[in-house]
């Protein structure tokens, strides 16, 4: 990769890591915040302020870190990056480890 | 067992695991099948039940180990880098999930309800940051050990040093709870001695880890993973479907909580289950711990004044409770600690690519969150149990098998409750009947958080067969955690310290040799510490996720995010912030009322990540950048292709 093209490559990456954080922290501190609040609103039986703590924010972690590695994952091959480089560098990874 | 070791074609690979271990839980589902089958209608005996479970889990573990076992180092510390996401994903969370998530966690959300999900939220949330933050760096950076990131990273071997004692301490009080997990499942569940459980276990541990490394103690603990999961959803459906008629306690349990609710109205319980923000803060702990250590050591240490905050006789010491400022930091204290535990960052070296490391960590959540998702219906599912079916029952003297004689509670059938004469007999609740009229009420009821898990088959009446895959799937949790922290401790003495540092000369041989030493040292010492059931071990895991987020986190962290952050700034933040989080902790366990807007001691790490921070910031800023070898450095961590310098290389001696 050119010197740009990382630079470009790293401030998406940065990009999208701010987004994700931003909905982690609100699903998670910021619905505990308003956690008595929302228990006041009940579905199914579940006050959703604890529902929130118990499931939702739960759910919420798995589908970030899912989006996060399918956007990055897209985003390596499209600047080329892709698991044959990684894989060559584990070949000569392997090679050192035995020099060692 | 061959496959696994060669890095081989990858599809092909990937297909035989896929059929080892879905051959494997179809066996294993069967097997339980069969022994239910065989207890209810020919009364098979609960000593052969128990033997069953315990000899085929042990012999699994044991033929995986000696298949795998290894003598290459790459295999033997990270794996040969050849473990798929999805495997890696369930390895990792065996490894996670301990004898805290499996065994305490839902009793103490049975105990504090919407205050317990500090715990739920902390131990899953973390792994969002170590998606985002972590992974794909750490496996980009492909060396060993924590340790061996910070010493690269800083340029220095006593950064390494200081790194790699953080990761021994924080494993060695973690992996002793471990120990004690699996000496208490013996005891309880499968009725032997608790010291001869704690060598059992360690045994077991020790055959694995001893042998092969990081590869066996992984594809051991995919077994683990299939077992402590199976046993930890079986118990949760089978009361669904008695209390609520809903196979799905996850989604049942709703209606649970509307019932816990009224019930909680009716019996003019105080504290609701769904309310938060609702603990007061106390040092009980600290006295019963402080009186447990003088009891066995023959200690004379001094006792604090009993403090409880909000106090009747003192109410100039406030009242924390309706702030949820300790919930907010405990839970992100657990969140940062999990993503600074040196046994789960090494999980990520272990994966073939970067990508790989990306989807690993996504299976890794994916896996933790099918237990964690559970937890809180197990815990409301028990309270609803003990309020709707428990409470309001007459109290009766009753003799226990052991001849104590307890006060237990009067049955539907006019005798007093087995399961309540039988835990109470071994202390693990008691009926203290403080209004004497006669009946149960819930705050006359105190029950040890253990028992909900293990016991909770024997509460609902289901044979015993399950209480003893409950039993089986606690030591599955707890073995697999404790061989993961094991590799941990033998790495950083064996390969951060004396390979690294003392003697860069060592042959591979030498350094295997030591690290095999290692693992037997750690594991001697570990037993040391959990024979004598100290309340203290208990504190101090809560307490390693406040050190690990207050030491490894933020330097891990800036040491990507930020390359102007050098050695100095790295040492000052580690040290500062480790001796924020041990003064805050330390006086606030002794006397809650040495306390900052109402926080724990449990949540002291807090103060030690804003010390961390703040002095590797200012120190950095104050000295000479890093050198420009390490500058390059960061820019190939972060650059997903091309291949590393040597770290090791650039080491300045300091």
């Amino acid at each position: 990769m050119s010197k740009s093209k990382a630079e470009e490559y790293w401030r998406r990456n940065i990009r999208l890591i701010v987004i994700l954080l931003v909905i982690w922290f609100l699903i998670s501190y910021g619905a505990a915040l308003i956690a008595p609040v929302l228990n006041n609103i009940v579905i199914l039986g579940f006050p959703i302020g604890f529902w929130m703590a118990s499931q939702g924010s739960l759910i919420g972690f798995v589908l970030l870190i899912y989006v996060y590695a399918k956007q990055m994952n897209k985003m390596d091959d499209e600047f080329h990056v892709s698991d044959t480089d990684v894989k060559l560098t584990k070949a000569e990874e392997k090679v050192k480890i035995r020099k060692n | 067992m061959a496959a696994i070791s060669s890095g081989g074609d990858n599809s092909i690979f990937q297909s035989k695991l896929v059929r080892y271990y879905g051959m494997f839980t179809l066996g294993f589902l069967a097997l339980t099948v069969i022994i239910l089958l065989l207890e209810v209608s020919v009364g098979l005996p609960q000593q052969l039940i128990a033997g069953i479970y315990m000899v085929l889990t042990f012999g699994l573990y044991a033929v995986i180990g000696v298949a795998t076992r290894t003598k290459a180092l790459d295999e033997y510390y990270v794996a040969g880098r050849s473990v798929p996401a999805v495997f890696n994903g369930m390895a990792t969370g065996a490894d996670w999930m301990s004898a805290a998530s499996f065994i305490s966690m839902a009793g103490t959300l049975w105990g504090i309800g919407y205050d317990g999900m500090a715990y739920i939220m902390g131990w899953t949330g973390g792994y969002v940051l170590l998606a985002l933050l972590f992974a794909p760096y750490i496996r980009k950076f492909g060396q060993y050990t924590i340790p061996d990131f910070v010493g690269a990273r800083f340029g220095s071997n006593s950064a390494r040093v200081v790194a790699a004692v953080m990761a021994i301490i924080v494993s060695f009080t973690y992996v002793t709870a471990q120990v004690v997990g699996v000496g208490l499942v013996m005891q309880r569940v499968l009725g032997l001695d608790y010291g001869v459980g704690v060598i059992l276990g360690l045994g077991g541990v020790l055959f694995c880890s001893f042998l092969g490394g990081m590869k066996a103690v992984t594809w051991t603990q995919v077994a683990q993973y299939v077992i402590l999961i199976v046993a930890y959803l079986v118990p949760p459906i089978f009361m669904s479907i008695q209390l609520m008629g809903n196979p799905i306690p996850q989604i049942a349990y709703g209606q649970a909580l509307s019932e816990i609710n009224r019930l909680e109205n009716e019996q003019n319980i105080a504290k609701k289950y769904i309310v938060p923000f609702n603990e007061p803060l106390s040092n009980a702990g600290a006295i019963a711990a402080i009186n447990q250590a003088n009891g066995f050591f023959g200690t004379k240490l001094g006792t604090p004044a009993p403090v409880a905050i909000p106090s009747a006789t003192a109410p100039e010491l406030g009242d924390w409770r309706n702030t949820p400022w300790d919930f907010l930091a405990l839970t992100f204290c657990l969140m940062a600690g999990t993503a600074g535990l040196p046994h789960i960052l090494i999980r990520f070296y272990t994966v073939p690519s970067i990508k790989e490391s990306r989807r690993s960590v996504f299976w890794s959540l994916f896996f933790i969150f099918l237990l964690y998702v559970t937890a809180p219906s197990y815990a409301a599912l028990s309270r609803l149990t003990i309020l709707k079916n428990v409470v309001g029952l007459g109290l009766v003297k009753d003799k226990a098998a052991n001849g104590r004689e307890v006060t237990s509670v009067v049955g539907s059938d006019g005798k007093p409750l087995a399961w309540v004469t039988k835990m109470s007999s071994i202390g693990l609740m008691s009926i203290n009947d403080a209004n004497t009229d006669g009946k149960l009420q819930f705050s006359e009821l105190t029950i040890n958080n253990d028992l909900i898990v293990l016991s909770t088959p024997e509460i609902a009446g289901l044979p015993y067969t399950i209480s003893a895959l409950v039993a089986a799937g606690g030591l599955a949790a707890a073995l697999s955690t404790a061989d993961g922290l094991l590799v941990v401790i033998a790495s950083s003495i064996a390969h951060d310290i004396y390979f690294k540092t003392v003697n860069p000369k060592a042959k591979p041989t030498t350094r295997m040799n030591l690290g095999k030493g290692m693992i037997v040292v750690a594991a001697s010492l570990t037993a040391l510490l959990a024979l004598p059931q100290l309340a203290l071990v208990a504190q101090m895991v809560a307490w390693a996720f406040s050190l690990a987020a207050s030491t490894l986190f933020p330097i891990v962290l800036l040491g990507i995010f930020w390359k102007r952050a050098n050695f100095q700034g790295a040492m000052a933040g580690m040290v500062g912030g480790l001796i924020a989080t041990l003064w805050y902790l330390v006086n606030n366990y002794l006397n809650p009322a040495n306390n900052i807007m109402g926080l724990s001691h449990l949540s002291s790490g807090i103060f030690g990540m804003i010390a961390n921070f703040t002095l590797m910031i200012i120190v950095s800023l104050l000295t000479a950048p890093p050198p420009i070898a390490i500058q390059e450095m960061v820019d190939q961590l972060r650059n997903p292709v091309g291949e590393m310098s040597e770290g090791g290389e650039m080491i300045h001696q300091h």
